[in-house]
């Protein structure tokens, strides 16, 4: 166990890119095959750097923490949703395709704007804590006490990493550009669980209570499935349409 | 070319940021942020373990306070920091973290009751008294005396920045993303906004403002192994360089973490050590004790850093072909204690290595993990050379680490220097010194120049940029990393200087219209290259041993000659090292002059000051017989009036009368 496990044959990947520079007239969405020889515990982000150090430095793609914290890679992977930092190439065949994630406007390449769509779900839908007086809170004294077990219980709905993954994976984003997701659907439950947030249900009804919301989802659980962080959000979802059904 | 106005340009969306822009908006006055990235995907996120206040509610943290948060500070920073910051700063630090509670932080709390814990690798039971149930707990942490890392499992700066970035929409300040300053904006000592090059489309814009603050974060990437995040490249420290007005302080003063994961160098908190966990080496013999018997895997990083490569540089190495490494043991925690407070860890090892923790041991070896020095300030925030740039965070040296930071203080550092900081700005923009003047001429001079700069990487050269940022960062790690020695220093910065020279050279092999990473690549490269330069000619001029910075041919901490802090400033754009000066730090001011840090070496050459002042606290102390702790620290150093008028009460705890 002292040693990070060795691939007997070296392995030549095949990594094809689903390119496009949106700001370039001459560009046309088009596949690109690139070849990588396969190190040892390589990740799709050692291996894309790879590529633009050695091959094509045009090529387009983000990572940031680059260790499945910060949500900024996620992609296709062989068709699916997935953080390219954390995917390691001895999970994948010799073939691997890449693509951007759908539903999110192209910057280029594999990078997508999921900035712009988070911030407007987040505006949408209030995202933050609403409690009277919040700007004038006295932070002198002690802290209003919480149950141990509810602060947990927001934070597991509180580890969504924005990436953009779960409306990848969904199926009403596919067809409804309004659709605010399951990560927004989370955001929602998360509020709601807070007692520090003071909106009602009706309140929280007049969000998400709707096609664009929580009647939205057709349950076919591609969000949960494809979660990196696992979050439960098909149960969160309908969770949440029971409430708002019983709210209306 | 685009030219935004606003009142202030906040650069960074991570917590510095947008804290400090949380708290000018309030103030009334407009903000723009930008962000290389959406603003929370920055490297704040990462802090996993814990922040550091001293709240005092739970089993190991009873009788904790600002005093001896202040006190580990200072130690911590081998006697580097500022005093007066570090004071404003653990004053402040309670009241971050109540704020945060307010907004919306999960976190976790105290449970009545008894409960089992790990220390120094043995079971133990503990209980908690109902009193403190349902407050805000904390976990130990290296180099405190107290437990006093306030923590949300082991994603606390993730909890952190959402609920700060979601308040910064509630307070409907707009965030630029993938916008990245190019040049800061400046005539006669003044700052007067950026010039910013639009990351998705390659477009350079203008932002005109009252007053700028860098919160951009650490330069880490200028090291080839580094936690740090992949956009740490340390532009906002560069750029304010670049001024040849504005300073940099302490740029030598660099932290390694004990355990980056190996080889990686993905971070693994301290709050796997502060829960309970132990360092092993190849013989599965735990080592830290033999060379630190008072904290053990607990002293500060830069010591456990050193002893750690030290034990591999005896042979205790585990040896792979990727090199040598040592071993974090969590295994004795449990798994439902890692199951629920060291999660983000499980994640990573399950990931990148293919390891459980629970039943399996971590490699580990020390990574460089974070920038003590920075865009030197005082302690508002304000650049002391440059009139309306400010600094927060990482990005800044205000200078509360001095040499060496302790784990949790830097995420607590990031709010707390917000709230501080962006009170400053709102002063500034508020007062007449802070009225815009410049000229639209000056903004399209300094466009133009950003642009011909731009122009001449795209001309034509021979060097690659990537091959040189590869060649920057090993020689880095290599000669200018935890152990330090004149010879491989003097070596580093000859290097730095030749890759310097070549970066002008640099030719791209793309010219794609848009972002162009080959070009980000590129003009970044010339900017890390001067910083990298501060840093290891910084390192070859401090001769002595302080915090993170160990001089192997002068091993002894040096009071005498280094109580001072290095400035470092860029003489001009053909220059090819920094400019050094040197800031005294005044012993006589100090409340708790030079000593033994209570771990790591004894032996240090002390200032005559020391004894004076020493002499004259206990005169002044036994005039005060019977005075409260906070009457006595008053009379020591006073501090609150530095602060804004809203955070200069007492903190409550426990047991206190509202």
């Amino acid at each position: 166990m002292n040693q990070i496990p060795l691939r007997q044959a070296r392995r030549t990947l095949q990594i094809q890119v689903l390119r496009h520079n949106p700001v370039d007239p001459a560009s046309e969405p088009h596949l690109q095959a690139f070849e990588v020889e396969e190190a040892d515990a390589m990740t799709l982000f050692i291996a894309l750097n790879e590529i633009r150090e050695q091959q094509d430095p045009s090529l387009q793609f983000d990572f940031v923490c680059r260790a499945g914290i910060c949500g900024s890679c996620g992609m296709i992977i062989n068709g699916r949703p997935g953080l390219a930092c954390r995917t390691l190439t001895r999970d994948l065949p010799e073939r691997i395709t890449l693509a951007p994630l759908p539903a999110f406007r192209l910057i280029g390449d594999l990078s997508v704007d999921t900035g712009t769509w988070m911030r407007g779900m987040s505006e949408r839908l209030e995202t933050w804590i609403h409690s009277e007086g919040l700007e004038r809170v006295d932070i002198d004294t002690m802290e209003q006490v919480m149950e141990p077990e509810l602060a947990e219980q927001i934070y597991e709905l509180e580890r969504c990493i924005e990436c953009g993954c779960c409306v990848a994976a969904c199926g009403t984003a596919q067809m409804r550009e309004d659709f605010v997701g399951a990560v927004g659907l989370n955001q929602i439950t998360r509020f709601r669980l807070d007692p520090r947030d003071e909106r009602t249900d009706a309140e929280f009804y007049e969000l998400v209570g709707n096609e664009s919301g929580v009647f939205g989802c057709m349950t076919l659980l591609g969000c949960e499935d494809f979660c990196p962080k696992d979050l439960p959000l098909a149960t969160q979802i309908a969770f949440l349409r029971r409430r708002m059904a019983s709210t209306a | 070319m685009q030219i935004i106005y606003t009142d202030v340009l906040v650069i960074g969306g991570g917590l510095a940021g947008q804290r400090a822009a949380i708290g000018a908006r309030r103030r009334g006055h407009d903000v723009i942020v930008l962000s290389l990235v959406p603003a929370k995907r920055s490297h704040s996120a990462a802090a996993q373990g814990g922040m550091q206040a001293s709240l005092g509610n739970c089993f190991g943290a009873e009788g904790d306070n600002e005093d001896i948060h202040f006190a580990d500070t200072v130690r911590g920073s081998d006697w580097g920091a500022d005093q007066d910051v570090v004071r404003m700063f653990a004053h402040t630090a309670p009241k971050a973290i109540r704020e945060l509670a307010a907004w919306g932080v999960p976190w976790n709390r105290v449970e009545r009751g008894e409960r089992q814990i790990t220390v120094d690798g043995q079971k133990k039971t503990i209980a908690e008294p109902d009193a403190a149930h349902g407050l805000i707990t904390s976990r130990n942490f290296g180099g405190t005396q107290k437990w006093r890392a306030c923590y949300v499992s082991d994603g606390t700066g993730h909890a952190m920045l959402y609920t700060v970035s979601n308040q910064a929409i509630a307070a409907n300040i707009p965030v630029h993303e993938r916008m990245e300053a190019l040049a800061l904006i400046h005539a006669e000592g003044r700052c007067h906004g950026a010039i910013v090059r639009n990351l998705a489309t390659g477009e350079l814009l203008a932002y005109v403002a009252k007053a700028t603050c860098m919160a951009t974060g650490g330069f880490g990437r200028i090291y080839r192994v580094s936690t740090n995040a992949i956009i740490n490249e340390g532009m906002g420290a560069a750029i304010a360089l670049e001024t040849g007005v504005a300073t940099l302080g302490n740029m030598e003063a660099i932290q390694f973490h004990p355990t980056g994961i190996f080889p990686a160098g993905i971070l693994v908190t301290e709050g796997c050590r502060g829960d309970g966990g132990l360092l092993l080496d190849a013989s599965e013999h735990r080592f830290m004790p033999d060379y630190e018997p008072e904290k053990k895997e607990l002293a500060s990083r830069d010591v456990v850093s050193r002893r750690m490569e030290e034990h591999i540089a005896a042979g205790h190495g585990v040896k792979t072909r990727f090199g040598e490494h040592l071993w974090l043991d969590i295994r004795l925690l449990g798994a439902d204690h890692i199951n629920n407070k060291l999660r983000e860890v499980k994640e990573i090892c399950q990931y990148f290595l293919g390891v459980d923790p629970v039943r399996e041991l971590i490699p580990v070896r020390p990574a460089q993990h974070y920038s003590m020095g920075g865009v030197r300030t005082n302690h508002r925030g304000e650049s002391p050379q440059l009139q309306g740039l400010f600094a927060a965070g990482e990005a800044a040296c205000w200078d509360m680490h001095g040499f060496n930071r302790l784990g949790g203080n830097s995420v607590a550092e990031t709010v707390v220097a917000g709230m501080i900081v962006g009170d400053a700005i709102a002063d500034y923009c508020d007062s007449t010194a802070g009225e815009l003047t410049l000229s639209t001429s000056l903004v399209h001079e300094f466009g133009r120049r950003e642009r011909a700069r731009l122009a001449s990487i795209t001309g034509g050269g021979t060097e690659s940029a990537f091959e040189l940022t590869r060649l920057m960062q090993e020689t880095m790690t290599a000669q200018v990393g935890i152990f330090r020695h004149s010879d491989r220093l003097e070596q580093a910065v000859a290097t730095l200087q030749d890759l310097l020279r070549r970066s002008r050279n640099i030719g791209l092999r793309s010219n794609a219209p848009g972002p162009n990473p080959e070009l980000v690549a590129a003009y970044r490269l010339q900017r890390m290259l001067k910083l990298a330069l501060c840093v290891a000619y910084g390192a070859l001029q401090r001769t002595e041993s302080r915090g993170a910075h160990y001089r192997a041919d002068y091993p002894r901490r040096d009071d005498l000659n280094w109580m001072r802090r290095t400035l470092a400033r860029w003489p001009g754009e053909e220059a090819e090292l920094p400019v050094l000066d040197y800031e005294a730090l005044d012993i006589m001011r100090m409340e708790l002059p030079p000593g033994w840090r209570g771990y790591g070496a004894r032996d240090y050459i002390e200032h005559p000051d020391t004894a004076s002042r020493q002499q004259q606290i206990e005169q002044i102390l036994e005039t005060l017989p019977g005075a409260d702790r906070h009457a006595r620290q008053q009379a020591l150093m006073p501090f609150r009036h530095l602060l804004p008028e809203h955070l200069r009460r007492d903190n409550q705890r426990l047991g206190d009368d509202a």
